[in-house]
């Protein structure tokens, strides 16, 4: 199955992405900021990238923009994780490369059901 | 008095059919029969010396190490005002676990020996006669026939709660 | 799949609260005038994972409140907003709000709603002054129409022509395509008129255009939300059958009326979609508060290092346990190999305790944490200038120890405050620094813990407190007592008057109330001080509470464990010094001191060896500020004992503090020195009575 790199300072999100796509059957690689999630990123190839904004270490939209910078990762689906009231984070992170975004607060079938359209 | 509601004496054994009747453990003492509720009984031991608690009743024995708690011990038969006797090759201590309102309690009991496992429903209870105001008896939960005998069932939670000594939450003084 | 979200509970609640402590600690440490703006970032990314967890997990009450103080922070870090005094005392009030609605949320209690409503209240004012701009816009925009809303039922004509440049994005027109038919009835056409030659053909740029027709009966809403994540990297035309005619054909860029429309209404729809989703977890958040949270278990965080060692001592422990199994010859018994074995054991045994121990052990900083807030709030409260000072935050102990000591630590911190700190004209007066300066301190000392506060502050009045106690009797009128003896007096109850149980230190929470919880906990409490100059109190405390270091004693056949920590001496007894006072109590002379003799065989109605003191040993012994020598008939081994209680099954006995079961598996009672020496009291001195009978 696909492998998801989920990127999240907060460790109750990541737990319940985490557990949420495992159970679907997905494979899951969790890192705490924005360059733990490159450093993994570059060490073994991901499909999919679920990434929350705010993040010490690198914010999820810089994420985004380096990874795009890897060749890798160039055609890969990138979704932030943002807030109701961060529009204009949707507009930067669209500069930066993100295939889209998944509002918070969500529910794990939300995540589910967007993961799925995501891969296809 | 209807004495064809006879209990039905069982062997001792996992998986027989208890369907509204409840499992009692009966043990002797004094010449008498007496049970309590089987899901009560955690073990049965042979009664080994135990350690004494400062100014407590005689009834109280004192406390025992069971696999590292500490367990007071209690002796039935001078609880009951009866006769002391001896302990013999048949006492026991019947271990038990007892529901109080701070929660789980494990307390030893010394009785004269094990006697049998009854199976007995509510049906085969009959109210225990009021012996009358000097002898409390709320923790007898009723009498039931079993082979033609008498068998006294304590309600081993009110036995407890309703003792003061057990009870008293500092000084005892 | 429905999966249970209340898993995930326990660790929301956890990083919740270490985030509302990095807030306040970060908030206090925030330069009014020049704020670090690593520091405002670092706090408001926790308020936003909370804000964020809350809705996640359900909890949309503290979703709501953190929304409000995700605005200020989030204006303060992007240099619209000030940091002012007064917005950093709303935040931190604001923290505190926080903290009572996690804690109802994780207990399953209430929370004071009106007391969040006022500091919610607060908050709001704060973003209504100052600021740049007005709060988030939340009310949705009037979700504007598009230019083709069909009177008729037409079905839907939909243009899709992404950019070249759309699968830089990671997003694939396939799928979307894919979303648009899994909506209802349609019928795709593809337009590759853009396709290039082979030659040229780029596979990473897109170049083929859709028309897709779809059932009219879909709604627009969902048609937009399948366009959400492309609209800027797309052309996208939406028209209704009916009005083909009308509709612009759209090319590369070419249209701007169709596309601003396209853009501005799946906004509004999102926020509508985001807001229906509000209320679902509202509800679902309601009623999960309703059935109640059972208190989650108590759970630690443990240095993986620590349990490192502890597998290592474990697999030695393996080792030394087949060393001595390869012993078991009945033929030839290698004593020597025995020996080893042995002591090989007993250093393993040890060492895994110690190593245990140290699991459950936490730095003292989880309690000192809280000071630095206390020490501003108080001092302000109370108009003086005050420097805390924290040494040896990393020092650890128990858990438990730690818990029980962080109620009388704050009421020794606010004494301090109170009554120790002058204001600062009076040091001035004094010639003291305006500025006064409470000292915490922890470090480890033997097998304990030694924390101390001291302040520099106005001492304690001997002569004062001298006067005061012989108002209350406590010291008779002539009676003369050294000053560290008139220091102590402050921990007697009943000391403190009105005047002082002011509501700074708390009505009815005395020093004798902090003495009794430190004794509870084995330890100790000292208090030195300087008139004029400050006080020192200094805390010793075992570093584990369930094991202490005991004095075997026999008394007739019965064993008991004497804490060595209460003992002061043991000694045989000199006839001459004993003294009878009164025909009843016992007196023992001790260099100047006259200690009672507590016949612990009376006290305890056992059969002694002898009744004779000169047969006997007496153990000196020190409890709740008084000592006594306990009559034993003899002293047995030293060792560390296993602390278990008799409550658990039983209930508390006066003058044992518990009990423990020796090598031989019996069980010996372990004495309360205090307890004792009162019981002793109570009880008349009388002959000695009949021992009981006891069965075979």
């Amino acid at each position: 199955m696909a492998n998801v790199l989920a990127v999240d300072d907060s460790a109750s999100m990541r737990q319940m992405v985490s557990f949420t796509l495992k159970g679907a059957g997905y494979d899951v690689t969790e890192a705490v900021d924005g360059q733990d999630a490159l450093d993994k990123a570059r060490t073994g190839k991901v499909d999919v990238i679920l990434t929350d904004v705010n993040m010490p270490n690198m914010d999820g939209i810089e994420l985004i923009r380096q990874l795009r910078g890897l060749p890798q990762y160039k055609f890969t689906p990138m979704l932030l994780l943002t807030t109701e009231s961060g529009a204009d984070k949707k507009a930067e992170g669209k500069a930066a490369g993100a295939t889209g975004w998944l509002v918070k607060p969500f529910n794990p079938d939300q995540l589910l059901a967007t993961l799925s359209k995501v891969l296809g | 008095m209807d004495t064809s509601m006879n209990a039905q004496p069982i062997e001792m054994g996992i998986g027989d059919n208890v369907s509204d009747a409840d499992q009692y453990l009966t043990f002797l003492l004094n010449g008498e029969e007496y049970g309590v509720d089987i899901l009560r009984v955690q073990e049965i031991k042979g009664w080994m010396a135990t350690t004494q608690i400062p100014n407590t009743p005689e009834y109280i024995r004192g406390v025992m190490n069971l696999r590292g708690a500490i367990v007071p011990i209690i002796d039935l038969r001078l609880r009951f005002n009866m006769p002391a006797i001896e302990y013999t090759a048949t006492t026991v201590v019947i271990v038990l676990k007892v529901e109080c309102e701070a929660g789980e309690r494990t307390i030893g009991f010394v009785v004269d020996a094990v006697s049998d496992v009854y199976n007995v429903s509510a049906e085969q209870f009959k109210a225990a006669p009021d012996f009358g105001s000097h002898v409390h008896t709320d923790f007898i939960r009723a009498l039931a026939t079993v082979d033609d005998k008498m068998v006294i069932l304590l309600d081993i939670d009110r036995l407890v709660g309703g003792d003061d000594v057990l009870n008293a939450s500092g000084s005892q003084h | 799949m429905s999966i249970d979200i209340a898993q995930f509970h326990q660790v929301f609640f956890e990083e919740s609260f270490e985030g509302l402590e990095i807030m306040e600690s970060s908030l206090l440490d925030l330069e009014i005038g020049q704020p670090d703006s690593e520091a405002i970032n670092t706090i408001f990314r926790a308020a936003h994972s909370i804000k964020g967890g809350s809705g996640t997990f359900g909890f949309s009450a503290i979703g709501e409140f953190t929304h409000v103080l995700e605005t200020l922070l989030d204006e303060m870090r992007n240099g619209t907003r000030d940091v002012t005094r007064e917005a950093v005392d709303v935040l931190l009030l604001a923290v505190d709000s926080l903290r009572e609605m996690l804690s109802a949320a994780r207990d399953g209690a209430d929370f004071d709603a009106n007391a969040v409503a006022e500091v919610h209240a607060k908050l709001e004012r704060q973003l209504a002054l100052g600021g740049d701009q007005a709060p988030a816009a939340t009310a949705p925009a009037a979700p504007t129409e598009s230019a083709a809303q069909p009177a008729g039922a037409g079905d839907w004509i939909i243009a899709f022509a992404p950019h070249p440049n759309l699968f830089a994005t990671g997003n694939d027109p396939v799928r979307i395509l894919r979303e648009l038919r899994a909506l209802g009835r349609s019928e795709i056409e593809a337009d590759l008129s853009q396709l290039p030659d082979y030659a040229e053909f780029d596979p990473e740029t897109s170049y083929a255009r859709w028309t897709v027709t779809l059932d009219g009966s879909v709604e627009e809403r969902a048609i937009r939300e399948v366009f959400e994540w492309v609209e800027d990297d797309a052309d996208i035309s939406l028209t209704r059958g009916a009005d083909a005619a009308a509709a612009t054909a759209t090319q590369s860029g070419a249209d701007d009326t169709a596309a601003p429309v396209v853009a501005a209404a799946p906004d509004a729809d999102e926020r509508r979609t985001g807001e229906d989703r509000r209320t679902g977890d509202e509800r679902r958040s309601t009623d999960r508060r309703a059935g109640g949270n059972t208190a989650a278990a108590s759970s630690i965080r443990v240095d993986i290092g620590k349990v490192d060692s502890l597998i290592n001592l474990v697999g030695e422990l393996v080792i030394t346990q087949s060393m001595l199994g390869q012993l078991d010859d009945p033929q030839t018994v290698d004593f020597e190999k025995l020996r080893e074995g042995l002591a090989q054991l007993e250093r393993n045994t040890r060492e895994l305790q110690e190593s245990v121990m140290r699991i459950r052990m936490l730095p003292i900083s989880f309690s000192f944490n809280r000071f630095p807030r206390l020490v501003r709030d108080l001092s302000t409260k109370l108009g003086k200038e005050v420097e805390l000072k924290i040494v040896g935050e990393q020092t650890e102990l128990d858990k438990t120890v730690l818990e029980k000591i962080a109620d009388p630590l704050v009421h020794l911190v606010r004494n301090a405050l109170d009554h120790g700190i002058e204001k600062p004209d009076i040091r001035a007066e004094a010639g003291k620094p305006l500025c006064g300066t409470l000292t915490l301190a922890a470090r480890h000392e033997g097998g304990n813990i030694v924390i101390e506060i001291s302040d520099d502050g106005a001492g304690l009045d001997a002569e004062k407190l001298l006067a005061k106690a012989r108002e209350r009797g406590l010291v008779g009128a002539d009676e003369v007592l050294p000053e560290e003896r008139i220091h102590e007096l402050i921990f007697h109850p009943g000391f403190s008057t009105a005047k002082e149980l002011s509501d700074v230190s708390g009505r009815g929470v005395g020093m004798d109330v902090v003495k009794r919880n430190i004794k509870e906990l084995g330890g100790v409490i000292e208090l030195h001080s300087t008139f004029g100059a400050g006080s020192t109190i200094r805390i010793r405390l075992p570093l584990t509470l369930a094991i202490l270091d005991g004095q075997l004693v026999r008394v007739g056949d019965q064993t008991y464990i004497v804490p060595l920590v209460s003992i002061v001496e043991s000694l045989q007894i000199d006839p001459e010094r004993v003294k009878s006072v009164v025909g009843a109590a016992e007196l023992y002379r001790l260099r100047g001191e006259y200690i009672p003799i507590v016949r612990l065989y009376e006290v305890f109605n056992i059969e002694p060896q002898s009744s004779a003191l000169e047969d006997g040993l007496i153990v000196v012994v020190e409890g709740e500020g008084q000592r006594a020598g306990i009559l034993i008939d003899e002293l047995l081994g030293q060792q560390q004992v296993v602390i278990k209680s008799l409550e658990t099954n039983y209930r508390k006995v006066d003058g044992i503090s518990g009990a423990t079961i020796l090598g031989d598996g019996t069980v010996a009672m372990i004495m309360d020195a205090g307890g004792l020496i009162a019981l002793n009291r109570i009880q008349p001195q009388s002959p000695i009575p009949s021992p009981k009978v006891k069965a075979a």
